[in-house]
């Protein structure tokens, strides 16, 4: 009770924290290594979480002893080709805001413009306003941001929510945390044409493409993960079908190895379905053959999408 | 004279942070939660308007403030309250109420006495800010 009443007086002091104390008993750690464990690749962007968790640690115990006067700009923004995992950091992300105790809920609401921008005049400020009223308490994560600005056309109604997210980004700072996401050429062009955001936004954390290596041992774990194996033969075709795939258009990173791989797991069934005669074991249920993976159109010159 | 009614009603008015709670409390039960007003202070007016709709998926009670303040932007010398609607039994019915934003000057109620058949007197009120039309009455 008594300890209660100290968290809530604006003004009260403590002598001492301990960090590392603070650090295990948030759960921060345990996001930190399922973060390192789930995600493969991504250096960059897990050194640049694990800073900015330790600077919001150190943050919220210079508040508790009274050294801080605001609260820190937490809004991101997350470049990166499709497929770089954006999305999926997002979610993490979140969370670990949550245990830090930056946001309250800890739910991510994921929007793209669309869900943002209105069809007639006044019709954008209520939906705007719905979605953030959603995303309070937690994170917003815009996907494809850039397209909120259209400069070309001078009565695009983006400008509009774009002007009540930077009222709410600045005003609410405690209530959400908004996270911009989209192509990182694009995203430059956007916050140089909108400096209302880049002024706002104190974390920008760029996603790099993934190496065929990482790709593959990102097919690996989702192939196993759906309870599929590889033998040696299918792993190195699939290692070929990467190569190939990198080169076509509309390559995207990690979605497009998890379609892949739902094709893939389309024509094994083909297979076994065909071949089998009388009862089959699970093995030949779940063995990932090489010619389930040569037979894509990739490999004849074809395109996948 | 200040009004009365509702839960709370008769606690000093809260502050936002004081809302906050409140309301989040309403959320986390799985109520509905919405913000009505009025300029007409008699008690047997039940029925104020409603701000935008009523709020049902909102996690968190930042949003209910954030509208709460909207609507003081528009609203700001008339009654506000947070209505707060459970819709578990089947229907909708009112878990709280309570009052949080008032006009700065409430001049109170007027006693009408009326004399009926044998010199019987019927009483009633109304508010001294009533008597003029609506939306011009508190400034
Ligand atoms: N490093 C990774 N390790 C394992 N799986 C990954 C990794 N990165 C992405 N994935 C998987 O790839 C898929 C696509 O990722 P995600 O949706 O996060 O990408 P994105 O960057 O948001 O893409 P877009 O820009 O197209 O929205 C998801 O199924 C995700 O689980
Ligand atoms: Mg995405």
């Amino acid at each position: 009770m008594e300890k209660e009443l100290e968290e809530t007086k604006p003004n009260s002091k403590l002598a001492q924290v301990n960090l590392k104390e603070e650090f295990e008993s948030s759960g921060v750690d345990q996001i930190l290594s399922e973060l390192d464990d789930t995600l493969i690749g991504l250096k960059p962007v897990k050194t640049r979480i694990r800073e900015t968790a330790s600077l919001l640690l150190v943050d919220k115990a210079r508040e508790k002893m009274g050294l801080m006067t605001e609260s820190p700009t937490l809004h991101m923004s997350f470049s990166g080709n499709p497929g770089t995992g954006k999305t999926t950091v997002a979610l993490k992300i979140a969370d670990l805001l949550f245990r830090l105790g930056y946001v309250r809920k800890g739910h991510l609401v994921t929007v793209t413009r669309d869900d943002l921008v209105g069809q007639y005049i006044g019709h954008t400020a209520p939906k705007t306003k719905e979605v953030l009223k959603k995303a309070m308490g937690g994170v917003l994560f815009i996907d494809e941001a850039y397209y909120l600005y259209r400069p070309e056309n001078e009565r695009d109604y983006g400008q509009e929510a774009i002007e009540i997210l930077l009222q709410v980004m600045e005003n609410n700072r405690d209530d959400l945390v908004v996270v911009l996401a989209g192509y990182k050429d694009r995203m430059d062009k956007f916050f140089e044409s909108n400096p209302g955001f880049r002024s706002r936004i104190a974390h920008h954390i760029n996603f790099p493409d993934y190496s065929n290596d990482e790709l593959l041992e990102i097919g690996e774990i989702m192939i196993s993960d759906m309870n599929y194996k590889l033998n040696e033969k299918s792993r190195e075709a699939f290692a070929e079908y990467i190569k190939l795939r990198r080169k076509q258009p509309h390559f995207a990173n990690a979605r497009s190895i998890r379609n892949a791989i739902d094709r893939i797991r389309l024509r094994q069934a083909n297979r076994v379905f065909k071949t089998s005669k009388g009862p089959i074991n699970s093995d030949v249920l779940s063995i990932i053959d090489e010619v389930d993976v040569r037979k894509s159109r990739v490999f004849s010159g074809g395109i996948d999408s | 004279m200040r009004i009365t009614q509702g839960t709370f009603s008769f606690l000093p008015d809260f502050t936002d942070q004081q809302i906050h709670e409140q309301v989040q409390y309403c959320i986390d039960n799985g109520w509905a939660v919405s913000i009505e007003y009025t300029d007409d202070p008699h008690p047997r007016n039940t029925y104020w308007e409603m701000w935008g709709h009523p709020m049902f998926d909102n996690p968190d009670a930042a949003a209910v403030v954030f509208e709460l303040n909207e609507c003081r932007k528009v609203y700001g010398s008339y009654y506000i309250r947070i209505i707060a609607f459970d819709s578990s039994p089947g229907w909708e019915s009112i878990r709280l109420s309570f009052i949080v934003n008032r006009p700065s000057k409430e001049p109170g109620f007027r006693l009408n006495r009326t004399e009926t058949k044998g010199r019987n007197i019927q009483y009633s009120m109304s508010p001294y800010s009533s008597d003029n039309p609506q939306g011009s009455r508190y400034k």
